[in-house]
């Protein structure tokens, strides 16, 4: 196993192990304010310090990753569901449809998914919710692409031509036999858009559209640390650092499937 | 290449079209009535009739929409609810700042990822292409806002070389630019990593071609082939890449504008956000989507400009 598929699943491991145990346990109570507390620096009872409120920074950097791996996971749920039905439909259907779903895909790509986060909190408000609404809308042309690319060059062989002989329809093909042939492209898609979507959420999150206040998250916990940085710099050092870790986890853990599941790329390194 | 350059524009007005249908629906479809939506659940009724008026909500919606894109087309994008001004005014102001800092932040990223692409592409498989690969590697991973933190905490706060925010007006050019340094660094960094990566896998494909070996047979030098031929023949995944980074350099300005407090779009935007003014939030939303679909039509002329092939196919 290459280094950065190793390096890569441990990273993005402790971001998922940390989130699925703050379910059931943190150091603290995040909810619990003690002002008291507040701004300590890293020690013995708090690993990470306490914030402005005096809350534990270890717990909310867990809870914290249960929030932003939740928004980037549906947001990638949202792309892969409605973006691969569509690419395989453009590849099944040269002419109108591949016409019209990849305008409609053009039409998206023009809305950044901070333009479409600010759209829909203009007129909702702001939510996780919105943040993912947004972040997932992004996904779906990048699926969509992805998956009519693959889905095109497997049209031309000679085994689907079989199937097609044999009877079968355009929709089951696709289901049976373009579906799982593209589904390592699909998976190393859906890593790369997965850290993404938590750079994403962050970014959301700290200017205000996404997470709200009591719900902790990784960027409100930096558009909250800014203005105390000079006092505390580790309440703005740590969770960025939590994101940097968990997205370079991700994008090695992505580049390492990629080498690993597409033979054509090992022979050409 | 004038077929080519007639059916782009084409569809680089459809696509404006189609946009500004979309943001239309949102802003003043959704709502329901946005005259009540913007003066929120105390209202009298009476007032929310004035603003109805004021904003020609008694005009029915296909009007509606064709008296919003006419006033756009004529620079006139309607009065803010909140500022009492004329939105274009407003925003023109903003763009002179967020513009320039997008612009800023593209330079500097081409500037840093282009000799590290060739560098590391040059020096395939060796310590220096690893070491490439690992900074950009970090690079992608890195939040452009928390950077920019991290680069107040030394820059400003620390070693006082540059402001830690603010923004003095171009009134003085210098200072200006320096008030507007940091939040360029901080947004072309990212960038760059981006950049140098798909600049080295599109160097090294080119690489594998055979007009590099013949243009090494007839003497060429490693360096030489790599920057006459293979560097040409790259450009057009970059050119992509460039086009791309556009879009996320503006909505990256956007944010970063918050780290910094400089009065750009997305200080603009955000304020109009919280204060519910609908007319500021889709005429800037409208301007940020245009500035992407130009900058997408803008890649797709250059791209037939780097290759004749392009032009024919059409």
């Amino acid at each position: 196993m290459k280094p950065g598929l190793a390096i890569g699943g441990v990273l993005a491991g402790v971001a998922l192990i940390a989130a699925l145990v703050s379910l059931v346990w943190t150091p603290y109570d995040v909810t619990v304010l003690t002002i008291a507390e507040k701004l300590q620096p890293p020690s013995a009872a708090h690993w990470l310090g306490t914030d402005h409120f005096g809350r534990d920074i270890a717990a909310m950097l867990m809870v914290g990753a249960r929030t932003s791996l939740a928004v980037a996971l549906v947001a990638v749920g949202i792309g892969m569901g409605l973006g691969v039905p569509l690419g395989l439909l453009a590849a099944a259907r040269p002419g109108w449809a591949d016409e019209l779903t990849m305008r409609g895909n053009d039409l998206i790509f023009a809305f950044p998914s901070l333009v479409i986060a600010i759209l829909i909190t203009a007129v909702f408000g702001p939510s996780a919710i919105n943040a993912i609404i947004a972040i997932g809308i992004f996904n779906i042309p990048v699926f969509a692409r992805v998956t009519r690319g693959g889905a095109m060059s497997l049209w031309t062989l000679d085994y689907i031509r079989a199937a097609q002989v044999a009877g079968k329809g355009r929709a089951r093909i696709s289901a049976e036999h373009i579906l799982p042939n593209i589904a390592n492209l699909l998976i190393v898609q859906g890593t790369i858009q997965f850290s993404l979507g938590i750079l994403a959420e962050a970014g959301l999150s700290y200017v205000g559209l996404g997470a709200q206040p009591p719900l902790p998250s990784w960027g409100r916990m930096l558009a909250d640390a800014q203005t105390m940085v000079t006092l505390a710099p580790h309440v703005a050092i740590v969770p960025g650092l939590a994101i940097v870790a968990t997205v370079l986890g991700l994008n090695l853990l992505g580049d390492g499937l990629r080498d690993a599941l597409d033979p054509r790329l090992r022979r050409a390194r | 290449m004038a077929r080519y350059l007639l059916k782009r524009l084409l569809s680089l007005v459809v696509s404006l079209l189609a946009a500004s249908l979309v943001i239309f629906a949102v802003i003043e479809v959704i709502p329901g009535d946005p005259a009540a939506f913007m003066l929120g659940m105390n209202a009298a009724p009476d007032t929310v009739e004035a603003l109805r008026d004021a904003l020609g909500l008694n005009v029915s919606l296909p009007m509606r929409y064709l008296g919003w894109l006419g006033g756009m087309l004529t620079g006139d994008f309607g009065i803010s609810y909140t500022y009492k001004v004329p939105v274009a005014d407003l925003v023109a102001d903003r763009l002179l700042i967020s513009l320039p800092l997008a612009g800023l932040a593209l330079l500097l990223s081409t500037a840093v990822a282009m000799p590290i692409g060739l560098l590391a592409a040059a020096r395939r498989g060796r310590p220096a292409d690893y070491m490439v690969m690992g900074g950009t590697q970090l690079g992608i991973a890195v939040p452009n806002f928390w950077f920019a933190m991290l680069l107040v905490l030394a820059f400003a706060l620390h070693w006082r070389v540059f402001p830690a925010g603010g923004f003095p007006g171009w009134g003085d050019p210098l200072a200006a630019l320096r008030a507007l340094t940091l939040p360029a660094v901080a947004l072309a960094l990212p960038q760059a990593a981006i950049l140098a990566r798909v600049l080295r896998s599109a160097l090294i494909e080119t690489l594998g071609q055979d007009y590099i070996r013949t243009a090494r047979a007839k003497g060429l030098s490693g360096a030489q082939a790599l920057t006459r031929h293979a560097l040409r023949n790259a450009m057009i995944p970059v050119l992509t890449i460039l086009g791309m980074q556009f879009s996320f350099l503006l909505a990256g300005a956007i944010i970063i504008e918050n780290v910094f407090y400089i009065p750009g779009l997305g200080r603009l935007i955000f304020q109009a956000i919280t204060q519910r003014d609908l007319i500021v939030v889709e005429s800037v939303v409208m301007i940020l989507v245009f500035a992407v679909i130009l900058v997408t039509f803008l890649t797709d002329i250059a791209y037939a400009a780097v290759d004749p092939r392009l032009r024919v196919r059409g």
